[in-house]
């Protein structure tokens, strides 16, 4: 049995939470997609659009976010229950996961902001 | 006349199973195909049963590898080929052939604070709890549990965490939190709350598919999880 209870709560809602702004950045991200190949795709026109927009990288700077908490949070339950792996050093493991993923993700975020 | 085929675990966590002639008779339940193999074949075979009326909840067993009480379920609707596979209930130690070690199943729900804990004393006025009320009616649609172990067995959260509660004693806690006479809604939620307890069911419903009494302790467990955010979000409250 955990002895934080508080805290795999606080795991668990932040995992749904993060989950209902991903649905939301997932459907826009995708229409946004949809729209931007109409004329074909190359990266100086996606430059182009990121560059000349604020609300562009801050989406992405949110999405990024949330999708290394809530993917972090989900590879520990799968962990836990598939593999048996519990405890600190599942947590560790999961945390430099969730921490790659922020990191790929910002650094992404800067190129196309910059 | 008529032969079922009764594959039959013998044995404790090691063991094998072994096949029983049975002779097939209308209106047969599988508890009257183990009964005839004791009475008539093997009288060493173990199991459990009381009330064969379904309500004592135990005689629950796997039957074709599902969990089943027993004595309400009739050959014809589970034989394959005329063929049975009995065996002891899944995510619990065997004691011996088709009896499971019921132990760290109760044990849970006392884990769970399924315990009444008592507000008034004997020298007090009867709580009045209204009938129509929604806590009422959410304690009511859980509350007719038997005890089975049927959940339990069925439950692959249990199979992959065997610290989790289990759905049984989590639907157990679900009808205390409604009691309006309970004193100890803080702490079982609490005690609901983490790794081992509601906020690991993956909302795969097993429980609610094979619980004879037709209960859902699904539904039960999802209310768990709503009022513990909500008491995590706004603490010192419960739930609106």
């Amino acid at each position: 049995m955990t002895p934080h209870p508080r805290a795999e709560l606080f795991l668990w809602a932040a995992q749904r939470v993060t989950a209902v702004f991903l649905a939301f950045f997932v459907l826009v991200h995708l229409a946004t997609i949809v729209y931007a190949v109409r004329g074909g795709l190359t990266a100086a026109e996606i430059l182009a659009r990121t560059h000349s927009s604020l609300v562009i990288p801050f989406f992405y700077l949110f999405f990024v976010l949330a999708a290394s908490i809530h993917g972090a949070i989900g590879l520990r339950n799968v962990a836990a229950e598939w593999l048996g792996w519990r405890g600190a050093s599942a947590d560790a493991a999961v945390s430099l996961v969730g921490l790659a993923l922020l990191a790929l993700g910002l650094r992404a975020v800067l190129a196309v902001a910059a | 006349m008529e032969h079922l085929q009764v594959d039959v675990w013998r044995g404790g966590a090691e063991g094998s199973y072994q096949r029983f002639e049975v002779p097939r008779r209308a209106s047969q339940t599988v508890l009257d195909v183990v009964t005839h193999i004791q009475r008539f074949i093997d009288p060493t075979l173990a199991y459990r049963f009381a009330c064969r009326v379904g309500m004592c909840g135990s005689c629950a067993m796997m039957v074709n590898g599902k969990p089943r009480w027993t004595c309400r379920t009739h050959v014809d609707k589970v034989a394959r080929d005329a063929a049975l596979t009995l065996a002891p209930l899944a995510n619990m130690p065997v004691v011996r052939d088709l009896v499971a070690d019921m132990r760290e199943f109760f044990d849970k729900w006392g884990r769970a604070r399924g315990q009444f804990v008592p507000t008034r004393t004997r020298h007090q006025e009867f709580a009045r709890v209204d009938p129509r009320s929604s806590a009422r009616r959410e304690a009511d649609a859980a509350i007719e549990c038997i005890g089975c172990g049927i959940c339990y067995a069925a439950c692959d959260v249990v199979r992959w965490n065997p610290d989790y509660l289990g759905p049984a004693a989590l639907n157990r806690a679900w009808t205390l939190q409604n009691d309006a006479r309970d004193g100890a809604h803080a702490a079982r939620l609490e005690a609901v709350s983490g790794d081992a307890g509601c906020h690991s069911c993956h909302t795969q419903m097993s429980c609610t598919e094979f619980c004879p009494k037709r209960l859902s302790p699904t539904r039960s467990i999802a209310g768990l999880k709503r009022e513990s955010l909500w008491s995590f979000l706004q603490p010192g409250s419960r739930k609106p």
